[in-house]
C-alpha cells in the first residue's frame, strides 16, 4: 500500500484531515451563519453588521492601521535585516535580542505598552518628573484618538516586526554574494546594489512576509482591546462584541467574512504585484 | 512495569474522584445567575447554605448557558435542576417556554415572611400564577470620596440631589482639583445602560421606551451632555466603580450596591453612598429583584419547597446580604453587626426607594434574548451623542426606529414606568 509514490500522501494526510476537521469546517459554518437569519438565506446579517455605529469607524481604523503598520514595519525589519548583514561580532546575540517580541502573546504586549502609556504609566512618570509634562497626560481615551492610535501603531510595530524581519532575514542569506561582489566590480553604489540585486533577489521572502504580516494585522485585536477597550473600534475587535456581548452570531460571522474577502484580495494583490518570474525563482 | 503500575493506579485515583464527584440522588441542584465570583459562590456554599439541613450543590452560571440548560432539560423532559435563581428578567423567557412550575401553593406556605409586596407581584410575570418567590434585591446608588463634600453646590442635600445639582457639584470639584473626577460605568463589562433606562430616562420622561425620542429626551441629552463635561474621560473604562473610587481617580460615581461595596468595606471612613438624584419626573432609580423559582417537572419539588423556605428565612436573608452584598426581599429591621459597607450601601437603597419623589422603574421585562439589543440601542445614543458629539434630534430619530423594530420584533409590553401597553410598547 505504501509505495515510494503514495508515501508523500499518507504524510501529508494527518495534517490534512487536521486541516479539514478544525479549519474548513468551521470555517464553512461560520460562511453559513454570515448568510442565515431565522432559518432563512438572508442578507439581514451584513445589513445590520453596516447599519451598526461603529462598522465605519472599525473598517477605517483596521485599514488605516494596516496601511501605516504593514509598511513601517517592512522598511524596520528590512533595515534590520540589512545591518545584520553586516554585524561580525554578536550578530546572534542581536538577533535573539529583536526576536524577543515574537515570543510575547500580542495580549501581553498590549498589557506591557498599557503599563508604559497609561496615565499612571512609567512615560507618564518620567515625564512628570523631569518636568516636562505638568501632571499625568491621558494619551488613551477617547477624547485623544490620534494618541490612542499612534499608541496602537507603536505597540504593533514593536510587537510583529521581528516576524517579518526573521523571514528576510532567511532571504537575505539566500542571495548568492557572488551578485553583489559582480555589481560592485562594476561599480555600482551600495544603495544602486541594495535596489538593483537585493531588493528583486527577496522578492519572495517581501511577498511571503507581507502576506503573512497583512493579514495578521486585519486580525489585530488584542493589542487595541488592552490600550483601547472600546474607544479604538476595529473589525475584528467588533465581531468579539457581537459573538459575546451581544450574542449574535450571524453579525459576528459577517464580520469574519468582511475580513476574510478583504485578506484574500490582499494577499491576490501581492501575488500579482510582486510576481516571481519563473527563471529568478 | 512500574510505569504502568502507576498509570494503573492515577486511573483508579480519577475515577474514584470522578465517581464520588458524581450528584447524590438527594442532593438538590440549585442553579443560579447570581453570586458567580469564585469568593461569592464559596460564600454562597459555606455561609448561607451552611446551616441548611439537606444536600444543595450551588451552581453559578451566566445567563446565556443557564437559560439554555433550563430550556434544553425541558424540552428534553429530563430535568436534574432542583431550583434556580435568576434576575426578574430572565424569568419570563423561561415562563413563556412553561418551563416553570407555578408555586403559588409555596407562596402562601411562607405566609409569615412578609415578603416586599411589589417583588411578589412582580413574581408573577404578569400571569395569575406565582412563577417566582422573590430572593433578594439590590439597586445602583451613587458613591462619594467625602473629600468631594466640601464642592457640595449651596443648599444642595447629598441625600437628596437633583441632577443640576450633581451637574453644579461635578463642575465645582473639577474647578477646585483640576481633575475631573465624576464617573460612570461605561466600560465593556459596566452597567451603564442600566443608568439611562432606570435613572436618567425615568427622570427626565417618566418613560423609557414610549418618550424615548421626546422634546424631554433631547433637553435630557443636551444637559447630560454638559455633565460629561466634568466626567473623568476613563469611564469608558470602568466596569465596577469601587476601583477607581478607591484609586482616587474618581470621587463621585454611580453604580450597582454590589460594585460599590469593596470600597465601602475597604474605607469605610472615606466614602459615603448616597441616592440617584432627581429629575424634572422624579427620583427615577432601578431596584434589582432576584427570584427563586422550581423548574417544570423538577426531580424533587418538595426539597426544592424546603430550600425556599429555607432561603427566605429573615436570618438566611441576611447571611446573603453578608455574603453577597444583595439585599433582603423580605421587610426587616437590618442588625446592627453588618459590615460597614453593607451598612453604608443599605441607607442609600433604603432612602433611594423610601424617596418622596421615588420613580421606579422596572428592568426591561419580555425582550427574552434581546435584551442585549435594548441595551445596545441605550448605548449607542450614549455614544453618538456624548462621546462622538452627534446631533441628538438626528440620532434619536435613527435609534427610535431600532428600538421600535425591536418592540415590535419581540412585542413586549411597556414595563413601569411607561404607561401599560396593549402590544408591543410603542415607540412615539
Amino acid at each position: 500500500m505504501i509505495t515510494e509514490r503514495t508515501l508523500p500522501y499518507w504524510l501529508l494526510a494527518p495534517s490534512l484531515i487536521f486541516l479539514l476537521l478544525l479549519f474548513a469546517y468551521p470555517f464553512a459554518d461560520a460562511f453559513f451563519i454570515a448568510f442565515r437569519a431565522e432559518g432563512q438565506w438572508t442578507l439581514e446579517n451584513f445589513r445590520t453588521m453596516i447599519e451598526d455605529i461603529n462598522f465605519g469607524l472599525s473598517f477605517w481604523n483596521t485599514l488605516l492601521l494596516v496601511l501605516i503598520v504593514v509598511p513601517l514595519q517592512l522598511a524596520i525589519a528590512l533595515t534590520m535585516a540589512m545591518m545584520l548583514t553586516k554585524i561580525r561580532a554578536g550578530r546572534d546575540l542581536v538577533l535573539y535580542v529583536w526576536t524577543i517580541p515574537l515570543g510575547i502573546s500580542d495580549l501581553a504586549a498590549g498589557v506591557v505598552w498599557l503599563a508604559l502609556l497609561s496615565e499612571r504609566g512609567y512615560i507618564n512618570t518620567i515625564l512628570s518628573s523631569l518636568g516636562i509634562l505638568d501632571g499625568p497626560a491621558l494619551w488613551l481615551s477617547y477624547e485623544t484618538p490620534v494618541a490612542l492610535f499612534i499608541a496602537v501603531v507603536l505597540a504593533e510595530t514593536w510587537r510583529a516586526t521581528a516576524i517579518v524581519m526573521v523571514i528576510l532575514v532567511a532571504g537575505v542569506q539566500l542571495i548568492p554574494k557572488e551578485y553583489n561582489e559582480a555589481a560592485e566590480i562594476f561599480g555600482a553604489s551600495a544603495w544602486k546594489r541594495f535596489t538593483k540585486v537585493t531588493l528583486p533577489l527577496l522578492k519572495p521572502s517581501l511577498q511571503t512576509a507581507l502576506i503573512l504580516r497583512t493579514l495578521l494585522a486585519f486580525e489585530v485585536f488584542a493589542v487595541v482591546v488592552a490600550l483601547g477597550g472600546r474607544d479604538l473600534p476595529v473589525l475584528m475587535g467588533e465581531a468579539f462584541l457581537w459573538q459575546f456581548d451581544y450574542r449574535d452570531n450571524g453579525v459576528a460571522s459577517a464580520y469574519a467574512v468582511l475580513t476574510l474577502v478583504i485578506s484574500i484580495a490582499f494577499t491576490v494583490l501581492y501575488l500579482r504585484v510582486l510576481r516571481v518570474k519563473e527563471e529568478a525563482q | 512495569m512500574n510505569a504502568i503500575v502507576k498509570t494503573g493506579l492515577s486511573a483508579a485515583a480519577v475515577s474514584a474522584l470522578l465517581l464520588s464527584g458524581l450528584p447524590a440522588t438527594a442532593e438538590t441542584i440549585f442553579l443560579s445567575t447570581q453570586a458567580r465570583p469564585i469568593e461569592e459562590a464559596e460564600a454562597m456554599r459555606n455561609e448561607v447554605l451552611g446551616q441548611y439541613d439537606g444536600e444543595v450543590d450551588y451552581i453559578p452560571q451566566e445567563d446565556g448557558p443557564f437559560l439554555n440548560r433550563i430550556l434544553a432539560e425541558a424540552e428534553a423532559g429530563k430535568v436534574s435542576v432542583g431550583l434556580l435563581g435568576a434576575l426578574h428578567g430572565n424569568f419570563p423567557v423561561l415562563a413563556s417556554a412553561d418551563a416553570l412550575e407555578p408555586i403559588d401553593d409555596v407562596l402562601s406556605g411562607l405566609g409569615d415572611r412578609k415578603l416586599i409586596g411589589t417583588f411578589v407581584e412582580l413574581g408573577k410575570l404578569g400571569t395569575g400564577k406565582q412563577h417566582y418567590v422573590p430572593w433578594m434585591q439590590a439597586s445602583y446608588v451613587m458613591a462619594a470620596n467625602r473629600q468631594a463634600l466640601q464642592y457640595l453646590p449651596e443648599g444642595a442635600d447629598v441625600m437628596a440631589l437633583t441632577y443640576d445639582q450633581l451637574a453644579q457639584w461635578a463642575a465645582n470639584v473639577s474647578a477646585a482639583t483640576g481633575e475631573r473626577k465624576l464617573g460612570f460605568p461605561a466600560g465593556r463589562k459596566g452597567l451603564m445602560h442600566r443608568f439611562f433606562q432606570g435613572y436618567l430616562y425615568p427622570s427626565f420622561t417618566d418613560s423609557v421606551v414610549t418618550e424615548y425620542r421626546s422634546d424631554k429626551a433631547v433637553a435630557m441629552w443636551a444637559s447630560f451632555k454638559e455633565m460629561w463635561k466634568h466626567v473623568n474621560p476613563r469611564s469608558t473604562s470602568y466596569d465596577f466603580m469601587q476601583e477607581p473610587l478607591m484609586a482616587d481617580e474618581v470621587w463621585i460615581a454611580f453604580d450597582h450596591t454590589a460594585r460599590l461595596m469593596d470600597a465601602f468595606n475597604r474605607r469605610p471612613d472615606d466614602f459615603i453612598a448616597f441616592p440617584a438624584p432627581a429629575g424634572p419626573e422624579g427620583r427615577g432609580f432601578m431596584p434589582v429583584v432576584a427570584g427563586l423559582a422550581i423548574p417544570a417537572n423538577a426531580p424533587d419539588r418538595a426539597a426544592a419547597v424546603k430550600l425556599i423556605d429555607y432561603m427566605t428565612r429573615p436570618e438566611t436573608q441576611i447571611e446573603t446580604l453578608k455574603a453577597i452584598g444583595f439585599f433582603p426581599a423580605v421587610e426587616m429591621d437590618l442588625p446592627d453587626d453588618l459590615p460597614r459597607g453593607v451598612q453604608i450601601a443599605g441607607a442609600a437603597v433604603s432612602a433611594q426607594a423610601a424617596s418622596a419623589d421615588a420613580n421606579p422603574s422596572l428592568l426591561p421585562v419580555g425582550l427574552g434574548d434581546k435584551g442585549r439589543e435594548f441595551n445596545k440601542v441605550f448605548l449607542d445614543t450614549f455614544q453618538l451623542i456624548v462621546i462622538r458629539g452627534a446631533d441628538i434630534d438626528k440620532t434619536l430619530d435613527r435609534q427610535a426606529g431600532n428600538l421600535r423594530k425591536l418592540m415590535e420584533e419581540t412585542g413586549a409590553p411597556c414595563w413601569a414606568p411607561d404607561e401599560p401597553s396593549s402590544g408591543a410598547c410603542p415607540v412615539k
